[in-house]
């Protein structure tokens, strides 16, 4: 792949810029200060989430440039990341509520590193005007939602395809997995922060997969089963905007 | 859009619909807080002694508050999928008019 010269220079400085946050974590993981995540592992998560906002500002900036049309389909990707993300549904395992990601079908439909910008957008918004997630927790919670689940969905996505899955279902399952994979990464990342004096990190990893994953398997269903019928939609109507990223598959 | 198609969809809404409501019909006392609040509290029995070291930037009022800003997140996405959508269809449509 060929990078401008002003691409180049966003990378170099992103990739920078993680290395001395990565430095700082270091630094700071000596006096770790209490909270939900300690200072160290925000600024790491942090660090570990800004070459991927400049990989994903670079690929938005070649959607743009390039498929001018599929530009409406990406705003609405984002918007369809805000309406999810504001939906706290009940779930019958765990009997709490959660709400889901709505990052999966963004990431099938323009590839991953997209959503890693549109989904920091949808967290800003939430930790600014909500109080919903947190400014310092804020690269945890990019990573697990921006980054590390719209991989997985496009990942499964390129998978079942390769197994000749119907698209629909495809986009279906992969959101739901990548939704779902949200939720292991966040227990991941409570469970390093506060490892139980009992049992360890292990025993708190299984502490927080009960409360997060186990409730978030409904709503992963719902996510998955909801993008399913969105992609329908977009097949029967927006099939010149499909064609220009690729993902019009004639009905056989 | 064909009927198959149609059917196929309004099923998969049902079926999300349902998912949604069926624990709220379980006989149980629980008031389906927030998992984020389950793990507030996960964290404390892990390490009682412990304190949030930062505290959100803007401090809401109230519930009602919380929710009208939640459903203000939801009103700006479901706008620009209406919109687009809105968009898309008509488009069709009339492409398909114009062809005739």
């Amino acid at each position: 792949m060929q990078y401008t010269k002003n691409e180049r220079w966003l990378l170099t400085a992103a990739l920078a810029g993680s290395f001395s946050l990565g430095l700082a974590a270091t630094a700071g993981a000596m006096h770790i200060m209490e909270g939900y995540l300690p200072v160290g592992h925000c600024l790491l998560w942090g660090a570990v989430c800004l070459p991927f906002l400049a990989w994903g500002l670079i690929a938005i900036k070649r959607i743009v440039a390039r498929h001018r049309k599929a530009v409406l389909l990406l705003a609405m990707m984002g918007a369809y990341a805000f309406v999810l993300s504001a939906l706290k549904i009940p779930s019958a395992l765990g009997m709490s509520s959660s709400h889901p990601t709505g990052t999966g079908l963004g990431a099938v439909l323009f590839g991953a590193p997209v959503m890693a910008v549109l989904g920091i957008i949808v967290l800003l918004f939430q930790a600014v005007l909500l109080a919903h997630g947190g400014l310092t927790t804020l690269g945890a919670n990019t990573f697990s939602m921006a980054i590390a689940g719209p991989f997985v969905s496009w990942g499964a996505y390129a998978l079942l395809k390769r197994c000749r899955v119907s698209q629909p279902v495809s986009v279906g399952i992969a959101c739901a997995l990548g939704d779902l994979f949200t939720y292991v990464v966040t227990s991941l990342q409570l469970g390093f922060a506060h490892p139980s004096e009992v049992g360890g990190v292990g025993a708190s990893i299984a502490e927080f997969m009960g409360i997060f994953a186990v409730t978030q398997i409904p709503l992963a269903v719902v996510e998955g089963i909801l993008s399913a019928v969105v992609f329908l939609l977009l097949q029967s109507f927006a099939k010149p905007e499909l064609r220009e990223i690729g993902m019009l598959q004639e009905v056989r | 859009m064909n009927k198959k198609t149609v059917i196929t969809i309004l099923v998969l809404l049902l079926i999300c619909v349902g998912i949604a409501a069926y624990p709220l019909l379980l006989p149980s006392d629980s008031d389906f807080g927030g998992a984020d609040g389950k793990a507030e509290e996960a964290i404390l029995a892990i390490d009682p002694g412990y304190e949030p070291w930062a505290e959100s930037p803007i401090e809401l009022p109230g519930g009602e508050t919380e929710s009208l800003l939640f459903c203000l997140q939801a009103v700006i996405g479901a706008v620009v999928i209406g919109f687009g959508f809105g968009y898309l269809v008509a488009r069709k449509k009339y492409n398909r008019q114009a062809a005739e």
